[in-house]
């Protein structure tokens, strides 16, 4: 047992920097910083994944067969740890960690050598068609309808919660393709050109009120739009297995270096709040001690992903255990946002809809302030969405404690 | 980075838990603890053939020269049959003092701590101070070659059984000064100590002592006069960072009792564990435990860091266990239910051994104080 990384780690740590310090320029961060979502527009992503690309950092947890980062597995831990200490863009999940692992998996080799190259170079913007009005965390009742017509399926039927549909070139759907009375079982993974007629994107505006085209997500229709059968992933009705692996895919996700940025930025807007006895709000005791004890949960959860992560190093599988990770990194983002507004008091009251013209325009209150309060309401997502906290929880009661 | 025991440690804490299994069954512990002693002197004895009262002394000084992660192990496995022969208060807090002493005092007293021969206490409480190290009206003047302490020190742990103390006294300044804080050896048979023997809660023992003009060679001094508070945080450190681990041992026995009981008892015709409600309880449970587990880990890392880091550890780590064991002792009597009411069964007493530990060297909001001034 012991704490530290060997000198080559911290090399590769110090490179990580630099290539932060140049590629995540002030504009970038400024642009970002503007965000009530996160999500900052096509261009900036694409630009940012690019050069990730140029340096051969796009990919860290692909084979390197497939043009994969060839990073050691402490590499990675400190390779993600970086860009979440610095507030980097994230990558674009939908295809770099989605879509892609499960064509590698069990794509045909035409579907290999026509999608994962682009995802790689960030040419094509992929989407997730998943969630259904009716189909939340019970996601085998889903009903969008897949047709075998026998060169092509008709596709009719609805996809919702559709992170960035606006920009999408491609959607990775789950189907209905046979009425089974195992609802898993009728169930097929299809690939679908987003240009393809029939397909309609609308924006659904959420809580944090991003205004179009900023909105995070969409709610897409499918009406008799057909798919080239080629586009079917694996066999027909295996699409849930598929499903199942992507989701087991991407796990051991470091929470804690973005949210000990949480805590940088709270105590630097805390240093900046006066409290109205000519003092600031960091030397107000009730609410340091609200930082610190959120400071000690981040330490916790810092630790719980070191001894996953050097579980893995070791060679050991993780299980459900991750779903640790999952729960408590989101619970103690939110709680980091509601600090934020606690201490902007006032200044989470005005509305600002297009937070981005805050570029050209002074800023009503602090310039950090815009943004506190979608934030906070947009953060609710974090305990709702790939597997609510409550899924997650049945996941380790029935994996782990054998309930 | 590496979070993984070395075989030497895996042995280590395969041979605790099987003197535990052996020896430390709940009914075996339970008759220990309404014995009159209250501990079994051949549990001791066994421990020093084992060389655990040895573990974290250099070879120098006889010992294992062992560090912190085998503290860890020793104490975890302890904590899972609720050891209460004072292990932690002898060779963890006491041997701490010791190590960093004199050669003289060291050739003096280690041996018999190894041997087997002497149980030590650390006598830091005082009424007044709460938790507060340095609020100390317990004074040491020299006079001579002899130092006269007068004052009083509360809630020894183990003080019925130690034959030895180590005090901490005020030899200068003011009242919560932290100079002029001093660290004395003071012997149980010194003239003018009288002391009041008690049961404690979670089933050990403990002492109010009172010394009146009690006379003890300078020799008897650890570290230099009236520097002594760094070396008391430091070591109450360590003996956080053992409790700690104490704590989570309990912790796991009770996260695994209930999920067994909640599996096995019927209700409206099936196990309760088929309850949603109980089983987000218990995955609750599993969580604060995982994550207590993790901040041992960190602070038995840590100790050797420089000061801030250190407090940050030893406090945040103190912190999450106290919040840890008062959501999982309750919870476990709770998903027990009536059950988990009876002094029969051994889940109250798990739940009382980790309520203690959670106040122990500082409560939640003393460590919150504390991780805040480490900035």
């Amino acid at each position: 047992m012991q704490l530290g990384f060997k000198d080559e780690d911290i090399k590769f740590r110090d490179e990580v920097r630099s290539f932060i310090k140049e590629t995540f320029t002030e504009d970038m961060r400024k642009t970002l910083s503007l965000s009530k979502n996160g999500h900052a527009g096509k261009d900036l992503h694409v630009k940012w994944q690019k050069s990730l690309y140029e340096r051969g950092w796009m990919a860290p947890n692909w084979p390197e067969q497939y043009g994969g980062s060839g990073f050691t597995s402490t590499q990675k831990y400190i390779f993600e740890s970086e860009m979440a200490r610095e507030g980097a863009p994230r990558t674009i999940p939908f295809g770099l960690s989605m879509v892609a692992p499960v064509i590698m998996e069990f794509g045909s080799q035409e579907q290999k050598d026509k999608f994962l190259p682009d995802i790689l170079e960030s040419n094509v913007w992929w989407c997730q068609g998943y969630s259904e009005p009716g189909s939340g965390s019970d996601l085998a009742s889903l009903q969008c309808k897949a047709e075998n017509k026998g060169d092509h399926y008709l596709v009719n039927g609805t996809k919702i919660w559709t992170t960035m549909a606006q920009y999408a070139d491609w959607i990775f759907c789950l189907v209905r393709t046979s009425k089974t009375e195992k609802p898993q079982e009728g169930i097929s993974f299809l690939l679908i050109d987003m240009k393809s007629p029939g397909i309609e994107v609308r924006p659904l505006i959420t809580l944090d009120n991003s205004p179009e085209p900023h909105q995070e997500v969409n709610q897409v229709f499918f009406e008799d739009v057909k798919v080239p059968i080629e586009n079917l992933i694996g066999e027909e009705n295996k699409g849930w297995t598929y499903a199942k692996y992507l989701l087991e895919f991407e796990r051991g996700t470091a929470y804690s270096p973005g949210l000990y940025r949480g805590i940088k930025n709270l105590k630097e807007i805390a240093r900046d709040t006066s409290v109205g006895n000519g003092l600031t709000l960091l030397d107000d005791n009730d609410f340091l001690n609200k930082i610190n004890e959120c400071e000690i949960q981040i330490q916790a959860m810092e630790f719980v992903e070191l001894r996953i992560f050097s579980a893995l190093s070791a060679g050991q599988r993780v299980g459900p255990e991750s779903s640790i990770l999952k729960t408590r990194g989101t619970e103690i983002g939110q709680y980091l946002q509601e600090l934020a507004v606690e201490a902007i008091g006032y200044w989470s009251h005005p509305f600002v809809e297009d937070t981005f013209a805050n570029i050209n325009e002074p800023s009503i209150g602090p310039e950090y302030a815009a943004t506190i309060t979608p934030e906070y309401y947009n953060g609710r997502k974090t305990t709702i969405y790939a597997g609510s906290n409550e899924i997650q929880r049945n996941i380790i009661s029935k994996a782990v404690l054998g309930l | 980075m590496d979070f993984s025991f070395s075989e030497e440690q895996t042995l280590l804490r395969n041979t605790i838990q099987s003197f535990i299994q052996d020896n430390y069954d709940f009914d075996k512990r339970q008759a220990i603890v309404k014995s009159e002693e209250g501990m079994k002197q051949e549990n001791w004895k066994q421990f020093a053939e084992l060389g655990l009262l040895g573990l974290p002394f250099s070879e120098e000084d006889g010992g294992l020269n062992f560090g912190s992660v085998e503290t860890m192990i020793v104490a975890e496995e302890f904590g899972k049959g609720l050891v209460v022969e004072p292990y932690i208060q002898t060779v963890v807090t006491c041997g701490g003092f010791l190590r960093r002493a004199s050669s003289n005092i060291k050739e003096k007293y280690i041996p018999g701590i190894i041997s087997g021969e002497d149980i030590w206490s650390f006598a830091y409480a005082e009424p007044q101070g709460r938790y507060n190290l340095n609020d100390l009206t317990t004074t040491a003047t020299l006079e001579g070659d002899n130092y006269i302490v007068n004052g009083y020190k509360s809630v020894v742990s183990g003080g019925p059984w130690a034959n030895k103390f180590i005090v901490s006294v005020r030899t200068s300044g003011d009242q919560r000064d932290s100079d002029g804080v001093s660290v004395l050896i003071v012997d149980k048979n010194s003239e003018g100590l009288s002391i009041r023997d008690y049961p404690t809660v979670d089933g050990s023992r403990a002492s109010e002592i009172t010394l009146e003009n009690v006379m003890i060679s300078k020799d008897e001094l650890i570290g230099e006069e009236g520097k002594g508070a760094e070396l008391i945080e430091l070591i109450v450190d360590e003996t956080i960072a053992a409790i700690c681990s104490e704590a989570i041992g309990a912790m796991k026995v009770l996260n695994d009792a209930t999920v067994e009981y909640c599996k096995t008892r019927k209700q409206f015709g099936q196990p309760i564990g088929k309850f949603q409600v109980l089983q987000h309880r218990m995955v609750d449970m599993f969580m604060q435990y995982e994550q207590s587990v993790s901040m041992t880990y960190m602070v038995n890392l840590k100790l050797n860091e420089e000061y801030a880091e250190r407090r940050k550890a030893a406090s945040g780590a103190k912190v999450q266990i106290a919040k840890a064991a008062k959501f999982i002792g309750q919870s476990a009597v709770q998903l027990h239910g009536g059950m988990g009411m009876t002094d029969e069964l051994n889940v109250g007493h798990y739940f009382k051994r980790l309520s203690m530990i959670e106040n122990s060297y500082g409560n939640i909001d003393h460590h919150l104080k504390k991780y805040s001034s480490a900035e």
